[in-house]
């Protein structure tokens, strides 16, 4: 899907991605003003709420974002469905640059990038009986239908699990779970490409979002679909996810497949993180250390110099506030932004550094 | 809400064969039927609702009700008059009261008081409705757009808004009656006087429901499922009348039926001051101004254009209030 005058990104990607990404982000930044005055508004700062955030999302894959409240997670999938106007940075759809593609360009392309949202109660318009809700993307995008929009939605409710026959009923009529797959549905209408889903199971009941997950895993392989799965709990990511990048303050601390960062964790916030999933069995529990981080998030209109969670690590030392650490592929497939991982094999640190000091990213001042 | 039950006790009972043959039709209820039955359980709300519908049927009905209850309304009954008291010679309190005439007669011309207040009831509710809207079109549309777009177009509504609020409406009125005489805009006559009340009290009415729409809007506007109508390229007129809209219908009902009475009164007032409808058409206003100066001689005349506009606007106001309990059942 490109539009004869877009623009078409020169291959500049970094190596050791693959050819077949389907979404590239470069350095994405949104800051949103904080502005002063009644009638002139002066901006007095800025919620620095992604700050240069970079990853890759492969053709059939699933990549999880995780990330305590405030990390940025959502702004990251807000801005890629372009419902945010990105401040900085680039977003690469199929080869294509959306990151400032006008609205109306944007209008076709967005039949290929759908979202999931996270509220089922606040997705779906309480006045739209279901089957308008669903029919909808099929009248905005003008898609032609084979036997009419009222089967091809029956259709689309019996892929999410929903009887067809409540094609007249209205959002309220039906429980969280079932109005996450109303949501889904209307998603799939487009047949698209690429689905960010923004923590689309932490509104639903626990038993019920296994449903909703497993639900999410048979349309991918159905539907050759490729996620972007924003979510706060971990143990749902990793059952999905393939790919896992880690959020902290804006920007991204580790980007690792499934295994290897659970597993391994090497960035210390990945690891306080990790730490805190429960765990049921409690002769599993008894061998496990617990880190616990001291003090709140900073506050992302300021927030700290070069490495932004140094304030509250235990292994920081003073080059974690001087020098930014840059996400650097450590292992293959494991990459991570620390000056001093663990897990890490010998001088995976020094690697980062290193690159740090190529990069430039010594920090001059706040 | 839980799942509904697609068929209710009366009829099952009704139609016991539709549950044995089990066939059920799955159809939804939507928010508006649900609300409409809680309405029906509201029984102060449904007389008001009934006496309003009377009301409008009445004004409908003038030219028939009149041809058969009464006479003319501006054919004069001197005849029954007391030529030295001006009151009518007969029925009780000297009202005029008789099989003849069920609401009486006027002092001094003797017009049938039935009638006029049948006729009076089509210039009232006309220029009530009208006026509403014409406020509720302006302030909705407008109200919408601050909301949803923010910025310096909500700004530039939200202070155009605090002007009409501070507008000496009442004061505007009186002199824009004086001004506008005979022959304007094309319309002369009832028809100006009309046009022009329904203007004053329509346009600088809107912004009360402009700032219940718009605060509304604000609110709305961050659901998910207005991303979800921009997530699949919907734009802005579609998203303010196809998916908020819906949303505001009941403010905007509710509103409505609480500004009605409210104009009535307005009208009343206007005609009382003489700005409105000029003789010999009926107003409930320009009545009770007539009786004014002879009230204690035939308190009657009085009470009657009274109590039909008391009666009308405590009818709109407990519809629009058992109208407000039905839609939204928290503000209770």
């Amino acid at each position: 899907m490109t539009t004869p005058d877009s623009e078409v990104v020169a291959d500049q990607r970094p190596a050791g991605d693959g050819d077949d990404a389907l979404l590239e982000v470069r350095g994405l930044r949104k800051h949103f003003p904080v502005t002063r005055g009644a009638i002139v508004k002066r901006q007095v700062g800025a919620v620095k709420a992604v700050d240069g955030v970079d990853f890759t999302v492969r053709m059939g894959e699933t990549l999880g974002l995780v990330g305590e409240s405030g990390c940025g997670k959502t702004t990251t999938g807000r801005m890629i469905t372009r419902l945010l106007e990105p401040s900085d940075g680039q977003i690469i759809f199929e080869g294509q640059d959306i990151t400032h593609v006008s609205q109306a360009k944007m209008r076709p392309l967005r039949r290929d990038l759908q979202m999931i949202f996270q509220d089922p109660y606040s997705s779906l318009n309480p006045r739209k009986t279901v089957g308008t809700i669903i029919g909808a993307p099929f009248r905005l995008q003008g898609i032609e239908t084979e036997h009419g929009v009222k089967r091809a939605v029956q259709d689309l409710l019996e892929v999410v699990g929903l009887n067809p026959e409540h094609y007249n009923r209205y959002p309220h009529e039906f429980s969280g779970g079932q109005r996450q797959r109303i949501g889904i549905a209307r998603t799939l209408a487009m047949r698209p490409k690429l689905i960010v889903a923004d923590e689309p199971v932490s509104a639903l009941d626990v038993s019920i979002q296994a449903q909703v997950v497993n639900l999410l895993e048979d349309l991918q392989e159905e539907f050759n679909l490729t996620y972007v799965v924003i979510a706060h709990d971990l143990s749902v990511v990793r059952h999905i996810a393939d790919r896992v990048g880690v959020m902290y303050l804006g920007k991204m601390v580790e980007l690792a497949d499934g295994e290897g960062l659970y597993n391994s964790p090497m960035h210390p916030y990945t690891v306080a993180l990790l730490s805190a999933v429960p765990i049921p069995d409690p002769a599993k529990r008894k061998g496990r250390e617990r880190v616990r981080l001291q003090g709140d998030v900073p506050s992302p209109l300021n927030p700290p110099p070069a490495c932004r969670f140094h304030t509250r690590c235990w292994k920081a030392q003073e080059i974690c506030g001087t020098v930014e650490p840059p996400l650097v592929e450590v292992i293959p497939g494991h990459r991570v932004a620390c000056h001093f991982p663990e897990n890490a094999p010998e001088g995976a640190g020094a690697k980062v550094t290193k690159a740090a000091e190529e990069a430039g990213l010594t920090e001059q001042s706040g | 809400m839980t799942a509904p039950i697609e068929v209710t006790g009366s009829e099952l009972e009704a139609r016991p064969d539709a549950v044995l043959d089990g066939v059920r039709k799955i159809e939804g209820r939507s928010l508006g039927q649900i609300a409409l039955m809680r309405l029906r359980r509201d029984k102060l709300a449904m007389t008001g609702g009934v006496v309003v519908i009377l009301l409008i049927l009445m004004a409908i009905l003038a030219p028939l009700l009149t041809a058969w209850f009464g006479h003319p309304p501006s054919q004069f009954h001197q005849d029954l008059i007391d030529p030295n008291l001006q009151r009518p010679l007969h029925g009780p309190w000297h009202s005029g009261v008789s099989a003849d005439f069920p609401l009486g007669i006027e002092p001094t011309n003797g017009r049938d008081i039935f009638s006029r207040i049948v006729y009076g009831a089509r210039i009232s509710l006309l220029i009530a409705f009208l006026a509403t809207l014409l406020s509720v079109v302006i302030g909705t549309v407008l109200g919408m757009v601050a909301g949803y777009f923010g910025g310096w177009v909500d700004t530039l509504i939200a202070r155009a808004m605090d002007v009409f609020l501070a507008f000496p409406i009442l004061l505007f009125a009186i002199a824009l009656g004086g001004v506008v005489q005979g022959k304007a805009f094309g319309l002369s006559g009832n028809g100006l006087r009309i046009g022009l009340l329904v203007f004053i009290i329509g346009f600088f009415n809107w912004a009360y429901i402009g700032r219940i729409i718009r605060g509304q809007t604000l609110s709305l506007r961050e659901r998910e499922f207005v991303d979800a109508a921009r997530a699949m390229g919907a734009r802005a007129p579609y998203i303010l009348f196809r998916e908020l809209l819906p949303n505001l219908l009941a403010p905007i009902l509710v509103y409505s039926t609480l500004l009605i009475p409210t104009n009535i009164l307005f009208e009343a007032a206007l005609s009382y001051l003489g700005v409105g409808v000029s003789e010999p058409t009926p107003t409930w206003g320009g009545m009770l101004s007539q009786a004014v100066p002879i009230y204690s001689l035939d308190p009657w005349f009085m009470i009657v254009p009274g109590v039909a506009i008391f009666v009308t606007v405590l009818a709109f106001n407990l519809f629009g209030d058992g109208l407000r309990d039905a839609l939204d059942p928290r503000t209770r």
